[in-house]
């Protein structure tokens, strides 16, 4: 379950999220156990050296000063001394601690942001639908940012305090058992008080990061689409919507805010009240002689260390927090199960020669049926064309054979092996789509071409180039094929980009090649030229062509008509264009658009 | 720092608060002292009794004013926090296309929420911190000269070395944490990439080289954090030990003292007791500094987006076009792209007349969609004018501007909006039936199909639509409302070729009485262009009507006759 579907909580909900954030976090501090278990024993050097300097001035005002007063100093002496050695080993663990445990936390960052990467990219399109790229991108950032505060800042200082607390007790009770109770009475209300903190804040901090994620999709789509925004002045209402998600995260973060603006002082204020309480009761066993001033002494700048860090603790709760919201949410994430999972034992598959086959294939995309029962055959090295309204389950067949769909119920098959039994890398390397959407990566031309096949030679990527008909558009660009795409004020024209698409589609060299509406954004040279480069690039492959331009459709070998979810004509185009049926007709209202 | 005045009197309120509670802590000790070397020296139970009273007192006193501090403080660092944020997406949402053309979205997003995030911080924890400390040092410095000046002088030369050691620190820190900011933004442009082209990506297969460009960046950048806990590491430790440091100077000394009788017990432990104040405020001071400095770098990449001005924005004497009979003259025109020393379009003339449509026709790459972007302004000319009406359209209100133009991309931008919201977009009023007669001139229609009709929210966040309803909806909102002028950027690309032809009988007659800008790619389009503008090599190689062109110019043949496309078709079936 995606957490961010849910605004608020039921207990039981919480309780899971909570649970597999746990489990995130275990498995991400796993390979670190070794480097963990020295870093906490140098933090308990560290905190032994540090908690020993109250125990040592009280020891320095009790026998130091006692003694120095009779004349002998050397006490005093050794005792300062004792405190110096104290303080270096302090400093020393200090250093190799932090140094320590922010690699440790730099491994963890690296670590979840490659798994999480990997993961999301694993993932199937129909993730990509429902959880929209803001969301994606802000898991990756936003709140891996929230873990990374948690790391560099905010552990160090929770383990420390932890850490001082439990040995503060210990220490106060070893003092005098007495005074130590007194000093403890405070502690049930301190739980209580952290326990309301605790829970509230969890929701404040959900809060939080539910609104960031609003923040953030808002901002991508809304500058994403700047030209639309600026020519139908849609900026205000932008700007609207922007500052309504704004304020609902400056209004969650006002919420938290004073959740921890009110632990922290309460929890200062229960040490005040225990130093009173301790001052009132040590000051009458001194009186009455059974306690020393230096204990007491020693026990008021305990308390100090004792509360202190619980004070410190409330401020970087809110860290601890955040990132606790967060790791949730990146826990829901790693929870999405591809819907097109990898095979566990897959199919060697080291000569693909490119058959196709649907065998009673069915296809509902969220409980809305698309395909109903499919039965085709391509063989090997066929050009087949769909044509059918929008809607009519074009798109949705090319990609059950990509595969980024399976099918609701029946089979599809490369060479009669079922897709679900195929590695993904050889899936990928014998079937290839080319989309209308032609989208270009930061980097050169170059690069854009080799995403085909980044292994190819400089002449290969030329090459295909040059077959498609980009290369002269390519060779008169300022540093043509070193061209960067995104910066220096280049840009490509939609057809253009299209044919670097078709270039990068060429260059892969697949046995199976899949155009969906590849040609929509060409002008008729280009296309024609992409024509006659398909006639050579589709000669002996499987070839899947979705066109509305019919110049397109009629390379294929054999067209197929697709209504409503059913191929409704089978056929070859020649054969077809002079009947009756959808593609007759299709045809004549092309030829008429020509005149 | 001017985002902070409109909180002013919520820091003047944080301010009296952050003394008054400094004042109650600093007291505290004093009070200790007194009931050390007073009732419990003496053996005064009763007076005991009373100072543990008043040392409760001061301690709620204290805890009241830290509420109201830390509250207000968060209200002050989160409102300012989002006033910036706010003002920065309404700056870039000023700036013009070709400044988002050339800043990587991932950079832009990384500086919109965690770069405001981080002066927020500052702001929020740092200052606040950096001033408690200032005061802290301050107010105990002059209770331990008071108390006894000469150990006041050794604590103070203990931590004079503060001052080099945030120097160097300072130094160091700078150059890792803009370089660590960068890197975090080159790292979220690829996410970004990787969630957008994620069909391509998969299409390819392709995520291992995506996956490998993302480690490298993410390793690059764990290499320089790396560098940056060291350099805070080293800092903060020697910040830790000088109060220490300078506690251990403090009981000898002090213990001397008390030895000779000049100091009591009493005042030594108060003594300490204030080091021990200083020392979270020296842990501070660490935290502070890196703050300040991710928060100096975080201001510096702010501004180097909000330093840029709209270069597209209203001259001082533009004037709003009140009525538009949508004449359009291209006049001169040069443009090219930023930084780019070819000219995409050069001594390009063109009339459109009132009421006329014209269509531009030119190879892949000819600048026929850069010259439509140019009348809305989404780009300004580098020379000559274009002129709406016989003014140049710079010396028109940008808002006037566009009112007056409908546009309709070749990539159908749809927002995460219902789709009333997606067709109206900034028009003030639309009325249902000029709703419901766009959306029939663009064959629209199935909208009314949908799960909620008008009401259905779709893009990103919403219903999926294939690429041919994206289109027609587009086209619905540009023909809204019938502005004068229409400029169509190959609007039917996805269109089935029925629909098309339904579209193109509408579209006609809303091209009856406006001005049009056709981008043709298909011959198809070319009917409903009264005359045609053939483009090459930046500018106007012809005019006229398209039998004309197809008679007397051999490269518009070649661009759209369809005998060349039957020959082609010959040669398939042969």
């Amino acid at each position: 379950m995606a957490a961010e579907e849910i605004d608020e909580f039921s207990p039981s909900v919480a309780g899971l999220l909570r649970r597999r954030s746990r489990v995130l976090l275990a498995n991400l501090a796993r390979p670190y156990r070794k480097q963990m278990a020295l870093a906490a024993a140098l933090i308990l050097i560290r905190s032994a050296a540090y908690l020993s300097l109250p125990y040592l001035v009280g020891l320095g005002i009790d026998r130091g000063i006692k003694t120095g007063t009779g004349g002998n100093l050397s006490t005093l002496v050794l005792i300062v001394g004792a405190l110096l050695a104290a303080l270096a080993v302090n400093a020393a663990a200090n250093y190799l601690f932090l140094r320590l445990s922010g690699r440790i936390g730099a491994d963890i960052l690296f670590d979840l942001r490659r798994m999480i990467f990997a993961h999301v990219q694993e993932l199937s399109l129909s993730f990509y639908e429902r959880y929209t790229s803001g969301r994606i991108i802000s898991r990756l950032t936003s709140d891996i940012d929230a873990l990374n505060e948690l790391l560099a800042t905010g552990l160090t200082s929770v383990i420390t305090s932890i850490i001082s607390v439990v040995a503060i007790t210990a220490i106060l009770l070893h003092l005098d058992v007495r005074l130590g109770m007194v000093a403890l009475i405070a502690m049930p209300l301190v739980l209580a008080l952290t326990y309301w903190f605790r829970v509230n804040s969890a929701r404040a901090y959900r809060a939080v990061r539910h609104a960031i994620v609003l923040v953030i999709v808002h901002y991508v789509e809304s500058l994403g689409g700047i030209r639309a925004v600026h020519s139908f002045r849609r900026e205000p209402r932008n700007q609207e919507i922007f500052e309504d998600v704004n304020a609902r995260y400056r209004d969650a973060n006002i919420w938290s805010n004073r959740l921890v603006s009110t632990y922290g002082p309460a929890i200062n204020v229960l040490g005040r009240l225990t130093t009173a309480a301790v001052l009132l009761y040590g000051g009458y066993l001194v009186v009455r002689g059974q306690l020393t001033l230096g204990v007491l002494t020693a026990f008021v700048l305990y308390l100090r260390q004792f509360f202190d860090p619980m004070q410190e603790l409330s401020q970087f709760y809110n860290v601890f927090q955040a990132a606790g919201a967060a790791l949730e949410k990146l826990a829901g994430v790693i929870e999405e199960e591809p819907t097109v999972p990898q095979p566990a034992a897959p199919v060697a598959m080291p000569e693909v020669r490119g058959a196709v086959a649907f065998d009673h294939v069915t296809f509902a995309y969220r409980d809305k049926a698309v395909l109903h029962d499919i039965d085709l055959e391509i063989p090997a090295g066929q050009a087949v064309a769909l044509v059918g309204e929008t809607g009519a389950g074009k798109t949705t067949i090319a990609r059950l054979i990509a595969r980024f769909y399976d099918p609701t119920a029946g089979r599809v098959t490369l060479d009669g092996v079922d897709l679900r039994a195929i590695a993904s890398t050889d899936l990928r390397r014998a079937v290839v789509t080319v989309t209308q959407e032609s989208f270009l990566f930061a980097g050169t031309v170059g690069d854009n071409i080799l995403f085909g096949r980044p292994s190819a030679t400089r002449g290969e990527m030329e090459a295909a180039a040059r077959a498609i008909g980009a290369h002269e558009f390519i060779a008169v660009m300022p540093n043509g094929y070193e061209t960067d795409v995104r910066r220096r004020g280049v840009r490509l024209s939609s057809g253009q980009r299209q044919l670097v698409a078709f270039a990068r589609a060429f260059l892969a060299d697949p046995r199976v090649l899949i155009l969906d509406e590849a040609t929509s954004s060409l002008d008729l040279p280009s296309e024609r030229l992409v024509q006659h480069a398909l006639r050579t690039l589709l000669r002996g492959r499987t070839a899947l062509i979705i066109a509305h331009r019919l110049s397109t459709v009629e390379i294929a070998d054999r067209v197929l008509v697709v209504d409503a979810g059913r191929i409704v004509e089978d056929g070859r185009p020649e054969d077809l264009r002079g009947g009756e049926g959808g593609y007759g007709s299709l045809h004549r209202a092309w030829v008429e658009s020509l005149a | 720092m001017p985002y902070l005045r409109p909180y002013a009197w919520l820091v003047v309120i944080f301010g009296a608060s952050q003394l008054g509670s400094l004042a109650a802590a600093a007291s505290i000790p004093k009070v200790i002292q007194y009931i050390i070397d007073g009732p419990i020296t003496h053996g005064q139970l009763g007076r005991l009794v009373e100072t543990a009273g008043l040392l409760v007192l001061i301690g709620a006193l204290e805890f009241v004013l830290i509420v109201i501090r830390r509250h207000f403080a968060g209200v002050a660092a989160h409102s300012m926090e989002t006033d910036l944020r706010n003002d920065f997406y309404a700056h870039l949402q000023s700036l013009q296309v070709s400044f988002h053309d050339q800043w990587q979205s991932g950079q832009l997003l990384s500086r919109a929420i965690a770069d405001i995030g981080t002066v927020r911080r500052f702001v929020g924890f740092g200052l606040i911190w950096f001033l408690q400390t200032v005061v802290t040092f301050v107010v105990v410095l002059v209770l331990m000269l008071q108390l006894d000046w000469q150990l006041a002088l050794v604590v103070v030369l203990c931590m004079t070395p503060i001052a080099i050691f945030s120097n160097v620190f300072h130094d160091k820190y700078k150059v890792i944490a803009r370089r660590l900011q960068d890197l975090s933004g080159d790292m979220t442009t690829t996410i970004e990439e990787m969630a957008t082209g994620v069909r391509i990506i998969k299409a390819f297969g392709r995520m291992p080289l995506m996956q490998a460009r993302f480690e490298d960046q993410a390793r690059l950048l764990r290499a320089t954090s790396l560098g940056g806990i060291k350099a805070r590491a080293e800092v903060w430790t020697e910040l830790n030990f000088l109060p220490n440091l300078s506690l251990v100077a403090v009981l000898l000394l002090g213990g001397l003292n008390v030895v000779q009788g000049r100091l009591t017990i009493g005042g030594l432990v108060a003594f300490m007791n204030y080091i021990f104040m200083l020392a979270w405020p020296m842990d501070a001071i660490g935290w502070v500094l890196s703050m300040s400095e991710e928060c100096q770098t975080a201001s510096q990449r702010l501004n180097e987006v909000l330093d840029s001005r709209p270069e597209i924005a209203d001259r001082p004497r533009a004037r709003a076009l009140e009525r538009c009979t949508g004449s359009l003259e291209f006049r001169g025109v040069g443009f090219r792209y930023p930084k780019s020393d070819q000219w995409v379009l050069r001594d390009f003339n063109l009339v459109v007349e009132p009421g006329e449509t014209v269509g531009l026709v030119g190879r892949t790459g000819s600048g026929k969609t850069t010259l439509a972007y140019l009348v809305p302004r989404l780009y300004d000319v580098d020379e000559g004018n274009v002129f709406l009406d016989g003014v140049d359209v710079r010396d028109i209100l940008l808002r006037s501007l566009r009112s007056h133009i409908g546009f309709a991309f070749e990539d159908p931008i749809l927002f995460s909006a219902s789709v009333h919201e997606n067709l109206v977009m900034g028009r003030p009023v639309v009325s249902d039936e000029e709703l419901k007669r766009a959306i029939d001139v663009a064959q629209a229609g199935f909208v009314w199909d949908l799960p909620w009709g008008l009401e259905t929210r779709v893009g990103e966040q919403g219903y999926t639509l294939s690429g041919g309803q994206r289109q027609r909806l587009a086209l619905a909102r540009a023909v809204l409302g019938t502005p004068p002028v229409l400029v169509l950027d190959d609007p039917l690309s996805s269109v089935d070729v029925h629909t098309e032809a339904v579209i193109e009988q509408s579209l006609a007659r809303v091209l009856e009485g406006v001005t049009g800008l056709l981008v043709v790619h298909r011959p198809s389009t070319l009917a409903l262009a009264d005359r045609v503008a053939l483009i090459d090599g930046g500018t106007v190689v012809k005019v006229g009507t398209h039998a004309e062109l197809m008679r007397s110019n051999d490269l518009y043949r070649a661009l759209l006759s369809q005998e060349y496309d039957a020959r082609a078709q010959e040669g398939a079936l042969a």
